[in-house]
């Protein structure tokens, strides 16, 4: 008990100092980079500028190059708790849309690359056909991939939703395969023999032996599956159009120059990685300690 | 009685292909085993006592030669799950319980939900584990978990136990303990059992017959049929009759391992 007591506070210390010299670098550079243009300003109205008003006036550009910390809280806090979250203007909104989107293909993809995995783990013929082309897929940069899938899905009929999540599962199957495809064959050969001594068919050994032994692989796939499918979400908004979300929100912010807009945006995409791989977790540590696999 | 033999054995070879070339692990083996018979396998490391041992089990294939498992195949008797097989390890499930661990096999061979409760309860009490059925196994001492992986074995109605080095991870007490346990429960079942040790006392004190066996290429150099009264208590083995068996052992292994 103490040892983890310790162990949680002498965590602290170190990511306290990065944070705080992360955040000193950052005002700094907010300094640097926005003083051409405060200097611009100084000097179409003649006046000269010492450097406490050069600071302070880096610091509260209405459109700065870069925009410190506390103008990034303050537009997420405005674009959150002052909109109305079915507005277009709130990040709720947005974040809304592309927790959907990454959720669908979190799905979609889990479910693909379980599947796949059980393929592989059974059948030699399927891993040595179907393994490298799992692998040449993730080759292919998502971003040349994702207008072509919009396109083609659209003219399909399907608009909206679909084809984001296809994005989003395209990346989020990999890991799962990986990981699955190792947590199906984590059974030892002593509980395999013990198996075939009971006569046990294929989906038997599977159902009770390797689905329950591969959880701690399982939830590993999971992390990395989510992380995976925001970053396709993102990525699949930004050939889709008007649909919103983060990733429309920093491609707009982007094409209008508006760095906040970005930058808040980017921010919300971190906390809802975060919150979704850290649910994740806490569903992990359950399922593994009452399962006894908890290392 | 229709089949004179449980196990039968003749000119049983197996070769392993290795990287560093063939592995001689059985060469002309011959065996048959009574019905009811207790049999030990007794001999150093890589004699082939648990190769013949799985070859029984259809869990590895001789090379060549003839071995039946109740007049039938290995792989035919394994089908007709005729044996229980007991690996060195316990090989419980952390995630399942004694109870539902027992009620693994019961589940892959269909039987019904009542009819695995009261399998349970029953071979549960022939271990002497009556009252650990909601224990996991980390809860348990490794005595108890060997204990409880016999009970696994016991809960069909296989007539044949093979057993690979059950205790071998024990220390001597439990090991004498479970030893005890052991002969009484052989002699309640009345099943065949085949046992692979390689402690001379335990082979002495459990066995009707004593395979002696021998490395490099694995074979047998002595089969020793046990007069020992049916009866055997612990101290059985301050005997003279259990010393003697104990040297005529010692002089079989020893003369197996000097022709290297």
């Amino acid at each position: 008990m103490r040892g983890i007591v310790m162990s949680e506070n002498s965590k602290v210390f170190p990511v306290i100092s990065v944070l705080t010299i992360i955040v000193i670098l950052w005002y700094g550079f907010s300094v640097v980079l926005n003083a051409p243009w405060a200097y611009d300003q100084a000097k179409r109205n003649s006046v000269s500028l010492s450097f406490p008003e050069l600071v302070s006036k880096t610091w509260s550009q209405k459109r700065p190059k870069l925009p410190t910390p506390h103008q990034v809280a303050n537009e997420m806090w405005n674009t959150t708790v002052h909109q109305k979250i079915t507005s277009k203007r709130s990040l709720v909104y947005h974040t809304w849309i592309t927790f959907s989107e990454t959720m669908f293909g979190f799905f979609l993809g889990t479910s693909l690359g379980i599947l796949l995995a059980i393929a592989i783990v059974h059948n030699r013929a399927t891993a040595i056909s179907v393994m490298p082309w799992i692998i040449t897929s993730q080759t292919i940069p998502i971003l040349a991939l994702a207008p072509m899938i919009v396109v083609a899905l659209g003219s399909a009929g399907f608009s909206g939703l679909l084809p984001i999540a296809i994005i989003s599962m395209y990346l989020s199957f990999f890991p799962v395969v990986v990981g699955m495809v190792k947590g199906l064959k984590s059974p030892e050969r002593l509980e395999l023999d013990q198996m075939k001594t009971w006569s046990a068919s294929g989906s038997q050994v599977l159902v009770k032996l390797r689905l329950p032994k591969s959880m701690p692989y399982f939830f590993t796939s999971l992390k990395l599956g989510m992380a995976a499918a925001l970053v396709g979400a993102i990525v699949g908004e930004l050939p889709s159009g008007g649909g919103g979300g983060l990733g429309f929100r920093m491609l707009s912010g982007s094409t209008f120059g508006n760095t906040l807009h970005i930058w808040s945006g980017l921010f919300s995409a971190a906390v809802l990685a975060a919150s979704l791989i850290i649910f994740i977790g806490v569903i992990q540590k359950i399922i593994l300690k009452k399962m006894a696999l908890e290392l | 009685m229709p089949q004179p033999y449980v196990i039968e054995a003749s000119n049983l070879h197996l070769t392993f292909e290795t990287n560093d070339g063939p592995v001689n692990a059985l060469s002309d083996v011959n065996l048959t085993v009574k019905k009811g018979d207790f049999v030990s396998f007794i001999g150093p490391s890589g004699c082939g006592k648990t190769t013949l041992l799985r070859v029984l089990a259809d869990l590895d294939k001789p090379t060549s030669g003839e071995v039946t498992v109740n007049g039938v195949s290995p792989r035919d008797a394994r089908m007709a799950r005729a044996y229980g097989y007991v690996f060195q390890a316990a090989g419980l499930y952390p995630w399942r319980n004694i109870s539902s661990n027992i009620k693994l096999p019961l589940e892959i061979m269909g039987y019904s939900k009542s009819e695995q409760n009261s399998r349970v309860s029953k071979v549960l009490e022939l271990v002497e584990l009556t009252g650990f059925e909601k224990k996991f196994p980390w809860q348990l001492s490794g005595g108890m978990q060997q204990r409880a992986s016999i009970a696994r074995a016991l809960a069909f109605d296989a007539d044949i136990l093979l057993m690979d080095e059950p205790f071998g991870a024990l220390d001597e007490i439990v090991r004498d303990h479970l030893n005890e346990q052991l002969l009484k429960l052989w002699k309640s079942t009345n099943k065949t059992i085949c046992f692979v040790t390689h402690s001379i006392p335990e082979a002495v004190y459990l066995s009707t017959k004593i395979v002696v066996m021998s490395p490099r290429p694995g074979r047998i150099i002595d089969v020793i049929e046990s007069d020992l009264p049916f009866d055997r208590p612990l101290d059985i083995r301050d005997t003279k009759k259990f010393i003697e068996l104990s040297q005529r052992v010692r002089e079989g292994l020893r003369a197996g391992h000097s022709d290297e």
